[in-house]
């Protein structure tokens, strides 16, 4: 590999994006990967894309809407089984303010 | 010869006929199960109680001489990325450890309403994030071939329990070959359909664009039966689509001599197992003793596929993974400060390591400066890849090609290099990323007794067609159907 696409700074910031955190040795082994992986995509830059349109969803369909109509939902107790952190009905979560 | 050996569609007809009990069938499968699985590790979660339970139904329905559904007393297994009211769904991650389900995914009350019981959950890479299911939080899944290679994935448990007859069939879900590829290292019938053909409501997301759910089976004519059912529009999914689900089983009857067959030359290339290649070439001579006509033909962006599906479904992944977060179900860390370090050390501990790199990957690759150079790029060699595969359907009906290029590895050969996992996929991924359907079933074995699986590609909504050429393959090859023969000691050596 010639030049770093992706620096540990980089891969700091985009762990923090991504709501994950890494200590050295992992930070070290992320960068070095993700470096690989990241030139290996390089190839993609051969093609002249400039007139192409992107493909999201391969199958096109008109948007599909259900009538707006109250149905029954899951019951409250059943949502709420999940999780081990219930108070009066609600997920509890750490103060935010 | 013990029950759990049959087919699923022999296993209807003898119910029905009054030969065996539906309960009969299911104490061999979970005596099977007892057997094997502490070998084989197919199974997270198994419904023993609530199994034997429904066989009963289905044998009281027979002695009052009610109409039996298609899939009267069949046991299928279910990849753990499928929802399942009741029972734990954990989709081979920490941090889904203990879910459970509220409700139940739609190809469930599907395969229900059939008739068919569900025997337990199977193992599988985190998430579908891998080609091994070395990537379990909940350890690997061994294959029944060989204990001291994988299985294949990320649907191995799926394909593993088919292929020691611990069920009949089993669900998978294919982002870019996690039926296919399994289903070929353990010499089973596997197929991904087209894109829209199975509802995805309650299969939890990886990669939204590219996933669908399919059936592993014994053999094509199970795999045609468990399609005919888990098909079809659902309201749950606004990207199923409102199509006929026509009789799979009927087409297949039909021969083969109409089918003009395109073998894309770029799927030979360096890197592909000789003795692959060589029960390719066989194969397609018994394609050719049947009528159809072959041709090699071409699919000039194949090459780009591999970093096109990587940046797409990173991406997409990256943004589907967010919902773990702590808060509603699953895993939530015990010691953070605040709100967002609640969220990081949940995840932090709560992901395993491949699925760490897949969000990394795909938040860089949505990250600002970064997206048109990276995201935008990948969706539109898209749609050059897609256009490839029109182009060829335009003069072929299907398209045959390996599933894999070497037979099932070894544990460990490829954990700690990621690209050279990702590559082990290169045959399967083109076809979700053109959203078109394939099957994969065996053609052969190699000189140390591993299933070599080929792959049939077909266009948009052309299921009736790949499954018409697999079971005229499947009637006509010569290759002598072996199980195989699951033998304990090596296993517990390679552990050592």
């Amino acid at each position: 590999m010639t030049e770093k696409i992706i620096t540990k700074k980089e891969v700091e910031y985009v762990a923090e994006l991504s709501k994950l955190e890494f200590n050295e040795e992992e930070k070290e082994e992320f960068t070095s990967q993700l470096n690989s992986i990241l030139d290996y995509f390089k190839k993609l830059d051969e093609l002249d894309t400039e007139k192409v349109e992107p493909t999201a969803y391969v199958i096109s369909m008109p948007n599909l809407m259900n009538e707006d109509k109250v149905k029954p939902s899951l019951p409250r107790e059943e949502v709420l089984s999940n999780s081990k952190y219930i108070k009066k009905g609600y997920f509890k979560v750490p103060k935010i303010m | 010869m013990t029950l759990n050996q049959l087919t699923a569609h022999e296993a209807v007809n003898l119910i029905k006929k009054k030969r065996i009990t539906a309960y009969e069938i299911m104490q061999d499968i979970f005596n099977q199960i007892d057997k094997v699985d502490n070998l084989i590790k197919a199974f997270l979660v198994i419904n023993r109680e609530e199994a034997l339970k429904q066989a009963k139904e289905i044998d009281k329905k027979v002695k009052n001489g009610e109409k039996l559904p298609p899939l009267a007393g069949v046991a299928v297994a279910i990849k753990d990325i499928i929802t399942t009211k009741g029972l734990e769904t954990t989709c081979g991650s920490k941090i889904l450890k203990g879910f459970i389900p509220p409700y139940n995914a739609t190809v469930i009350n599907r395969l229900r309403e059939a008739g068919a019981i569900i025997i337990g959950k199977t193992n599988m890479d985190e998430f579908a994030m891998g080609s091994s299911t070395e990537n379990s939080a909940f350890g690997p899944t061994y294959n029944p071939w060989d204990l001291e290679r994988v299985p294949g994935g990320s649907s191995g448990g799926s394909s593993a329990a088919v292929a020691a007859d611990e069920t009949f069939v089993a669900l998978g879900t294919d982002t870019g070959g996690s039926i296919r590829q399994p289903a070929s290292l353990c010499g089973m019938v596997g197929l991904k359909p087209t894109y829209g053909r199975v509802s995805r409501y309650g299969l939890v997301a990886y990669a939204s664009s590219l996933d669908q759910i399919g059936p592993i089976a014994k053999d094509v004519t199970d795999c045609a039966l468990v399609m005919k059912v888990i098909s079809g529009h659902d309201n749950m999914d606004s990207t199923s689509v409102n199509l006929e689900v026509p009789d799979y089983l009927k087409s297949c009857q039909e021969g083969i001599k109409d089918l003009k067959v395109g073998v894309p030359k770029e799927y030979f290339i360096e890197g592909i197992d000789p003795e692959v290649k060589g029960a390719l070439d066989k194969a397609l001579k018994t394609f050719e003793k049947l009528g159809a006509k072959i041709e090699e033909a071409s699919l000039p962006h194949t090459e780009y596929s591999l970093p096109t599906y990587y940046l797409i479904a990173t991406a997409e992944a990256s943004s589907n993974l967010a919902r773990y977060d702590g808060v509603q179900y699953g895993y939530r860390a015990e010691e953070y400060e605040n709100l967002s370090s609640m969220y990081q050390k949940t995840r932090s501990e709560g992901f395993g390591r491949e699925v760490k790199r897949r969000i990394m990957l795909g938040t860089y690759a949505l990250s600002s400066g970064y997206y048109d150079a990276y995201y935008l790029k990948a969706q539109k060699v898209r749609t050059l890849i897609k256009e490839d595969f029109d182009k060829v359907f335009r003069k072929y009906d299907i398209l045959i090609t390996p599933t894999s290029p070497t037979p099932a590895f070894k544990l460990n050969e490829k954990v700690s290099d990621p690209l050279t996992m990702y590559l082990s996929d290169i045959y399967t991924i083109p076809i979700n990323l053109a959203g078109i359907p394939a099957i994969s079933l065996n053609c052969g074995y190699s000189k140390s007794n591993l299933p070599i699986g080929l792959q049939i590609i077909g266009k948009h909504f052309s299921e009736e067609t790949i499954l018409r050429a697999a079971f005229n393959f499947e009637q006509n090859n010569g290759v002598e159907k072996k199980k195989p023969s699951i033998k304990p000691a090596k296993h517990k050596e390679a552990k050592k």
